[in-house]
């Protein structure tokens, strides 16, 4: 041996920290704003009322038909919209998209319409079903127009969802205006959890249950993440996943949007920033993306309820607010990080 | 065996790869070669069910790729395509893992993480393990896609150009690698080059295609004559015999 020749064998460098604490602050919060959420409110809840006023107290009841469902769906409607989101970048291979930036939720909110038009006596579940129905026709125009308009630059595809809702949108607010239901259309769009309480969220179950099947599938998710052409080597059937995940997409859309309405941004923002801290493996980022979603609609409730108190503000307002801040900062992020 | 039997693909009325009968399999390592534009890479996408042929019949070990089902088709075919650009954020030791899906379906067996460790060791992976993709330089990222091949396990092994990015060193690496897999795993691996002097030393059998057409299909050393490659590369080329190998000068 010369003393040239040396490989660099030990040039390891250091694993990357698991970001275990991040994960276990996120599951913190969620547990502290979930009980902070059920003392919170006009009227009054307290550990102190509810233990002078019993099991059949007004404090319990308000307690377990409002307090518990209305934090109950936030967690559900985070937790889900964050999994939507995470389905929907894997699909379009595309950080910039969820429901609410390809369509899918215009394409649902019609749906809507259409039911109150044609079947105003259908139950609410039936609603569901055929806004899920019209948000999975969204989804798959969106993945076609996506696949035969070559789009180049990476945000231009959230633009021609957005364009391609804003036609949507613009439809069905003609008609609703024709009809005079703009005001059932207000309703939907504007996330708010105010209204939510027992016996009319239950339908968000059907969303957490998608989150079990998103996570059930999630490594077939993770390989779709990498390309038809990657996928079909591995022997996946791509079409087959895609569906399932158009599925997913268009079910937790249509469940939120006819128990809480839209909720903008979050799809968006809290896959990219868990993508951030651990990366896109579909297996590991579930558990994260869900909580963070949890955390983010709870918070964003709890501050909806206290800023103007006793009245609220509609939940979409500090949504849209704090999510677009956070995008913005992803966007700048992503810019600096971009060679 | 890999067949293809007349195999036709036509874009836009022109055939990028014309009438194509050949068979890969008998040998270890078999280089393909040809100028860009030949069709190289459209063939390996027939092969891999990527694209489906306008005429002919492609089988792997006797199964029809256009019916058998792609689960089973990737327990003995891997194919790594040209240009991969893979957006998601995974780390090296995510992307190996995936290579063993057809085995695993996701549910990885003490078997299947002693490929995924081996094939990091192969490539020398191992300090960039949990590193993810869009930090790596384009040379690693190219051997974590290789690692990922390898994982499959698979007895065919198609490589499109997998030394685009290396370093002489790893260009160096992944051929003696591609020959290990054929000598100590008994692979079939076909392989796209641009360096007809690495096709030359490290290859059994050379296959070279022109404008989609098979034009030369010869143990490596029949194909290093000036005459054959130039009339596939349309360009002079000559070839010097250098220590009993021959080699081919082209920088001229
Ligand atoms: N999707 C496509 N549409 C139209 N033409 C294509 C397509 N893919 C490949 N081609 C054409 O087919 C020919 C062969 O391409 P390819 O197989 O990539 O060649 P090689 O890999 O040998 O360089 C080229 O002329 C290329 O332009
Ligand atoms: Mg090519």
């Amino acid at each position: 041996m010369t003393a040239l020749a040396t490989p660099s064998t030990s040039t390891s460098t250091p694993v990357r920290p698991r970001r275990a604490w991040v994960g276990v602050l996120i599951g913190v919060l969620l547990v502290a704003l979930a009980l902070t959420g059920l003392f919170v409110g006009a009227s009054d809840v307290t550990p102190g009322s509810l233990a002078s006023g019993g099991a059949d107290g007004d404090a319990a009841f308000l307690l377990v038909a409002s307090r518990i469902p209305r934090t109950l769906a936030a967690v559900l409607v985070g937790a889900s919209l964050g999994i939507a989101g995470l389905i929907m970048q894997m699909l379009v291979r595309n950080k910039f998209v969820e429901p609410g930036t390809t369509g899918v939720s215009e394409f649902a909110t019609l749906g809507m319409l259409v039911t109150i038009v044609f079947l105003p006596g259908l139950a609410v579940v039936g609603k569901m079903a055929v806004a899920a129905v019209f948000g999975l026709f969204g989804t798959w125009v969106f993945l076609r127009v996506v696949r035969i308009v070559p789009v180049r630059q990476l945000v231009l595809v959230p633009l021609v969802g957005i364009m391609l809702g804003g036609v949507v949108g613009a439809v069905t607010t003609f008609f609703a205006y024709r009809l005079d239901l703009l005001q059932s259309l207000g309703q939907w769009s504007q996330g708010s959890f105010a209204t939510v309480m027992q016996g009319r969220y239950e339908f968000l179950w059907i969303a957490g249950l998608m989150v079990g099947v998103a996570w059930f599938a999630a490594d077939r998710f993770s390989v779709i993440g990498l390309g038809e052409e990657f996928a079909t080597n591995l022997g996946l059937d791509y079409r087959r996943v895609v569906a399932v995940g158009m599925v997913i997409i268009a079910v937790i859309t249509a469940a939120v949007l006819v128990t809480a309405g839209m909720v903008p941004f979050l799809g968006l923002v809290v896959p990219n920033v868990v993508s951030l801290i651990i990366g896109d493996n579909v297996r590991r980022a579930i558990p994260w993306v869900a909580g963070l979603g949890a955390v983010f609609v709870l918070a964003c409730d709890l501050i909806a309820r206290v800023v103007r108190f006793p009245y609220e503000i509609p939940l979409s307002v500090i949504v849209g607010i704090v999510g677009a801040a956070l995008f913005l900062w992803l966007l700048l992020r992503r810019r600096s990080r971009a060679h | 065996m890999i067949a293809l039997e007349n195999v036709t693909k036509r874009y836009g009325g022109q055939p990028v790869v014309d009438d194509v009968s050949i068979t890969f399999g008998g040998e270890g390592v078999t280089a393909l070669i040809g100028p860009n534009g030949a069709g190289k890479s459209t063939l390996f996408g027939l092969v891999g069910r990527l694209l489906s042929p306008d005429a002919g019949r492609v089988t792997v070990d006797g199964m029809d790729v256009a019916s058998t089902p792609s689960s089973e088709l990737a327990k003995v075919l891997a194919v790594l395509r040209q240009d991969n650009h893979v957006a998601a954020r995974l780390t090296v030791h995510d992307l190996v893992e995936f290579g063993r899906f057809p085995h695993s379906r996701g549910r990885l067996t003490v078997h299947d993480r002693e490929h995924i460790e081996s094939a990091i060791g192969y490539l020398e992976l191992g300090p960039y393990r949990d590193r993810f993709l869009d930090e790596l330089s384009g040379g690693q990222r190219q051997r974590a896609f290789v690692a990922m091949v390898l994982a499959q396990d698979t007895e065919y092994v198609l490589l499109d150009e997998p030394l685009n990015n290396l370093d002489l060193r790893h260009m160096t690496e992944i051929m003696r690698l591609v020959r290990r897999m054929a000598d100590e795993l008994g692979k079939r691996v076909v392989i796209v080059l641009h360096d007809i002097n690495f096709a030359a030393s490290y290859a059994d059998r050379i296959v070279a295609m022109r404008d989609g057409v098979v034009v030369a299909d010869a143990p490596a050393r029949e194909v290093m004559r000036p005459d054959v490659l130039a009339a596939v590369y349309d360009t002079p080329v000559d070839v010097r015999e250098i220590d009993g190998k021959p080699v081919a000068l082209y920088y001229g």
